[in-house]
């Protein structure tokens, strides 16, 4: 960390019992207005980011106590916790939240919101109503969707696979289909808001080639929120049709085919993944240049990757098919596009990589962080190519093996991205810096801890515990008990940041413009930033991460 | 009566970019909703290559000359919203008011056109709605039947969404609540919607009267 003219406190503030304010903050953002209803009706793009970022983390805290449930009941062979109804409910509510209130909306709807006017200097998004209206979708699908879960309760899983969910399952399914499609309008919204805003607000110089690579993640995302989103739209009414009014479409007593469920399902769902790793992509990036202190390595391939990956995206959902009955000349195709998508998600690791390589490091939290997520998502992405042949995913499919492998990608991965954008942006957003120590130390437990979850899971997978069972063989036992430890390990790990960012939100020193010494617009406006971001609009003349290099010395 | 222009409101920086920016979220708005009605589209070409046999006979029997007589009702009404904003366009508020309205009533008849259909479909026995004494010779062609009343309602309230939003820019530009002319980008993106719905009908006509 640079420490160079820090904004000291001011002395007359010392006296209070409050916030010792800095001049900086008392003209920043978060100072704009006191009232609740200036943060309930704001149309700043940096006070929405702090909404989705407090409705995230509540979500994600609640898709995580019941992943404590389900993981509390595996602990015994028998399922001693929950009722069969009990536990595929825990785990349809411990999806749901966590595939569409955390972890879709996570990273671009905090983080993008935050940053991407800052990055390309705008004063905006570039519609700032809609912006706010699309958090408050977002909370009503949320909160409607929490009801739900709980009081009605939904055991299909959060697939809402046909004819499971259209004829046979039990409790709220249209409700819940009802609460995601609200959702969806708010992914929609906010992927239409980021596209337009990146093409029409960049500042004067900020051409494609020098926008940040968080901003190409966040654009490939956008696109795929904005045409995959209303796929599943469409999906969930002719699902809610069925149940409510009869009009069968997947019936088969009908002639209809639940297959084509799964199709227009992963359709979106697919792609879906790819809106929740991307930002996380774009993120690393970031990180990376800023730990390594240097030009990242092949600026235009890591670019052209996220967009590659959006693409190819579309392409790839019959993988999740492959024992379904579809076509196996179809599933052939899908194989190979599914291996195909390793090549640019290849060529991210191996460009960070070069990125460090001859770096000046820094083991900062970001960084381990950083470091974190690309391990993970490396095993998450190998294992993929394994269940992405097809002789081997007969084998394995519908087991822990696949439960592990979409967790190291989704949670190793996102998460710690996601982490890692809060320990690296949060001296911007709050002005303060936090404990350092406690930062590593929370990055290295939430990677052992995941580890230890999920590591053994590709051992049960492997040996033939089957997914969504809580009653299994007792020689699974040691393998369930090693996960349920590290996933107590990992829960007290995820409430540590939390705990000492809120304490730096008192008692942080103020953070200067550029804690970190990087290179970006966000990191060249006061932290916290003021209300209308720029001064004056910024203009861009360089490329993006002009660091000096600084090379270690050369021994030898 | 060409009234002044005023600043572009923040984030922009002039009226153009602010423009520019309506105008490339009204599309990104349309993309997505044609790949919301993609899915319905995906789902009739499906059922049609499994019941070939079936659906051309459902097709049979559905009213193609009321369905052509509303596909001509839509179109005129797309008529009548293009020339509301050419008017608009040239600060004749009054003109384009007149012509918004005209559209709306369009569509209003357009609907109650469609609902005779849907009673003479009631009363065939071909409407499959919860409660209805219905008669299909075979399964497909009650899953064909199904498929329409969900395509043709979706698309029915997509159409009266854009006469309510008609309905309430009609006045607000006849009295002046509609800025023109930065503000005249509220008719052209309610006018983009309304093509979008009459061209998904377009498709919608074909694909189930004609499919014969």
């Amino acid at each position: 960390m640079t420490d160079t003219a820090l904004p000291q406190p001011e002395s007359s503030n010392f006296q209070n019992e409050g916030l010792s304010e800095t001049g900086t903050e008392r003209v920043s953002y978060l100072r704009a207005g006191h009232s609740l209803s200036s943060w309930l009706l704001t149309t700043d793009h940096k006070r929405i980011a702090i909404l989705y970022l407090i409705a995230v983390t509540f979500f994600f805290f609640i898709g995580g106590t019941a992943a404590a449930l389900i993981r509390l009941d595996l602990l015994t062979p028998q399922g001693d916790l929950l009722t069969n109804e009990g536990y595929n409910r825990a785990f349809t509510i411990h999806g749901v939240i966590m595939v569409w209130f955390f972890l879709i909306p996570s990273i671009p709807n905090t983080f993008g919101n935050f940053l991407i006017p800052l990055m390309i200097g705008a004063k905006d998004l570039a519609f700032p109503k809609l912006n706010l209206a699309s958090w408050y979708i977002f909370m009503a699908g949320g909160l409607f969707t929490l009801f739900v879960l709980i009081a009605g309760g939904v055991d299909t899983g959060w697939t809402f696979y046909t004819p499971l969910s259209s004829m046979f399952a039990h409790g709220s399914v249209v409700l819940a289909a009802v609460a995601v499609f609200i959702a969806g309008f708010s992914s929609i919204l906010t992927g239409l808001n980021f596209i337009v805003t990146i093409h029409k607000l960049r500042c004067p110089g900020m051409t494609w080639r020098r926008l940040p690579l968080f901003v190409w993640s966040i654009y490939a995302t956008s696109i795929i929120l904005v045409l995959a989103t209303p796929v599943l739209a469409i999906t969930l009414v002719l699902i809610a049709a069925e149940r409510l009014f009869g009009l069968g479409i997947f019936d088969p007593a009908l002639g209809g085919d639940p297959l084509l469920y799964q199709h227009l399902f992963w359709f979106y769902s697919h792609p879906a993944v790819y809106i929740m790793v991307l930002p996380a992509l774009g993120v690393a990036s970031e990180l990376v240049a800023a730990a390594a202190r240097k030009p990242i390595f092949g600026y235009q391939f890591v670019a052209g990757s996220s967009i590659a990956i959006a693409i190819i995206g579309f392409l790839v959902w019959g993988h999740h098919m492959f024992v379904a009955g579809q076509s196996m000349y179809a599933s052939a195709v899908f194989s190979f596009l599914s291996l195909a998508v390793a090549v640019p998600s290849g060529i991210k690791v191996y460009n960070w990589t070069a990125t460090l390589y001859k770096g000046h490091i820094s083991l900062d939290p970001p960084f381990l962080f950083a470091m974190s997520f690309i391990g993970l998502f490396t095993v998450g992405g190998l294992t993929g190519l394994i269940l992405a042949m097809l002789a081997i995913d007969v084998h394995v499919h519908d087991t822990y093996f696949v439960v592990a492998h979409f967790h190291y990608i989704m949670v190793g991965g996102t998460v710690s991205a996601f982490f890692g954008a809060l320990n690296y942006w949060w001296p911007k957003m709050i002005g303060r810096t936090y404990s350092l120590v406690w930062g590593r130390l929370s990055a290295i437990l939430i990677f052992l801890g995941f580890n230890l979850t999920f590591f053994p899971q590709f051992l049960l997978g492997y040996l033939g515990m089957p997914r969504r069972y809580h009653v299994y063989p007792p020689e699974f036992q040691l393998l369930h008990v090693f996960s349920t430890v590290g996933a107590g390990l990992l829960g007290v790990a995820y409430v540590m940041p939390f705990a000492y960012l809120y304490y730096s939100m008192r008692y942080g020193t103020p953070a200067g413009f550029n804690p970190w010494g990087a290179t970006g617009l966000e990191w060249t406006v006061p932290s916290p930033p003021p209300k209308h971001n720029f001064e004056t609009i910024p203009v861009v003349d360089s490329l993006p991460y002009q660091y000096d290099v600084e090379l270690e010395e050369d021994h030898g | 009566m060409a009234e002044t222009p005023l600043a572009a409101r923040p984030p922009y920086s002039e009226p153009r970019q602010q423009h520019d920016a309506a105008m490339m979220g009204m599309y990104l708005f349309l993309g997505s909703e044609i790949m919301l009605f993609g899915g319905i589209f995906a789902v009739a070409a499906v059922i049609r290559i499994l019941h070939p046999a079936d659906i051309v006979e459902s097709s049979r029997a559905l009213h193609y000359l009321i369905g052509a007589l509303n596909t001509g009702v839509l179109l005129t009404s797309s008529f009548f919203v293009a020339s509301a904003v050419e008017a608009t366009k040239g600060g004749r508020r009054r003109a384009g008011a007149t012509w918004l309205a005209a559209a709306a009533v369009a569509g209003l008849v357009f609907l109650v056109v469609k609902g005779y259909e849907y009673g003479a479909e009631y009363r065939e026995g071909l409407l499959p709605l919860p409660g209805a004494d219905t008669q299909f010779r075979t399964a497909p062609q009650h899953l064909f039947m199904n498929l329409y009343v969900l395509a043709t309602g979706l698309h029915a309230i997509h159409l009266l969404i854009g006469i309510v939003l008609l309905s309430v820019l009609a006045p607000c530009l006849a009295f002046g609540k509609v800025r023109l002319p930065d503000r005249g980008i509220l008719i052209i993106a309610a006018a983009l919607y309304w093509h979008l719905v009459d061209v998904i009908w377009v498709f919608i006509y074909p694909v189930f009267y004609l499919a014969r």
